[in-house]
């Protein structure tokens, strides 16, 4: 029997994992696959506390987590092309347009 | 048996997302994240969520990654033309390790509280982990499934608006 420190453990990692990735890599992309990791590693602590609390209701956020997630693709790739039509470019440090 | 299977497929995970943050080609990365996914989905298996392992299998690495495959290919951004400085990839890596020594503190640190619920292992075998998640969705949660229709019709008209020719 895997204890629930271990699951937790695990997210805590894959979490780390993904911030650093956010803060570290310079393609947009690659900075949304992070944060994407980020969403599953919250999936994972809900659904082993869902488990070993016996309560169904963390499974139910874990599906709302989900379709955030793939709203929030949809719309950021979007926001990917129109920016690399523009610039071509998806660098973050491109990103500038709005500085002062 | 089952630690050791656990422990194989979270070193497979852990591995396989650091591959995602450390890889030069995003391409490369996309697919280490497949695989990150589905290490999740045997997670899932394991915690007796064999529905959420299906969502995550066919949402995630099936739908999403498929976008951004397909966009990473789209635009051929093929390797990066440089990292951030040293001093962004030190402040960021310290960042996300202090983060991690935190979780790991509180986690460490407390212990399950709270009433258990109904649901355990003989029940999900008795009316099938599916059933138990539809009944929840359609009669405690009808509001917000409601309301997540609304939240994907709007990704759905944003991301045609920023699609346009013109934007």
């Amino acid at each position: 029997m895997v204890s629930l420190n271990s699951y937790l453990i695990l997210s805590a990692i894959l979490f780390a994992i993904g911030t650093i990735g956010v803060l570290t890599r310079r393609n947009a992309i690659v900075i949304f696959m992070c944060v994407e990791m980020m969403l599953n590693a919250v999936n994972l602590t809900f659904i082993a506390f869902s488990k070993y609390l016996g309560n169904l209701d963390g499974q139910i956020f874990v599906l709302f987590v989900m379709t955030v997630a793939a709203a929030e693709a949809a719309v950021g790739l979007a926001l990917m092309i129109a920016f690399y039509k523009n610039r071509e470019s998806i660098d973050v440090e491109d990103m500038n347009m709005m500085k002062w | 048996m089952e630690t050791l299977f656990f422990l194989i497929v979270a070193a497979i995970a852990v591995i396989t997302s650091i591959l995602v943050v450390a890889n030069k080609n995003p391409l490369n990365s996309a697919l280490s994240l497949i695989m990150t996914f589905f290490c999740l989905a045997t997670l899932y298996v394991m915690l007796e969520a064999p529905f959420m392992a299906a969502i995550q299998i066919i949402v995630y690495a099936g739908a999403i990654m498929v976008l951004f495959v397909f966009v990473i290919m789209l635009l051929n951004v093929r390797t990066e033309a440089a990292r951030r400085g040293k001093h962004a990839l030190f402040l960021g890596t310290m960042t996300g390790l202090l983060l991690l020594i935190q979780t790991w503190y509180t986690v460490g640190s407390g212990s399950l509280a709270g009433v258990r619920g109904p649901v355990d292992s003989t029940l999900i075998a008795k009316v099938g982990h599916t059933e138990l998640l539809g009944t929840a969705l359609f009669t405690d949660f009808l509001l917000p499934f409601e309301i997540t229709s609304i939240l994907l019709l709007a990704a759905m008209v944003g991301a045609v608006i920023l699609s346009k020719k013109k934007l």
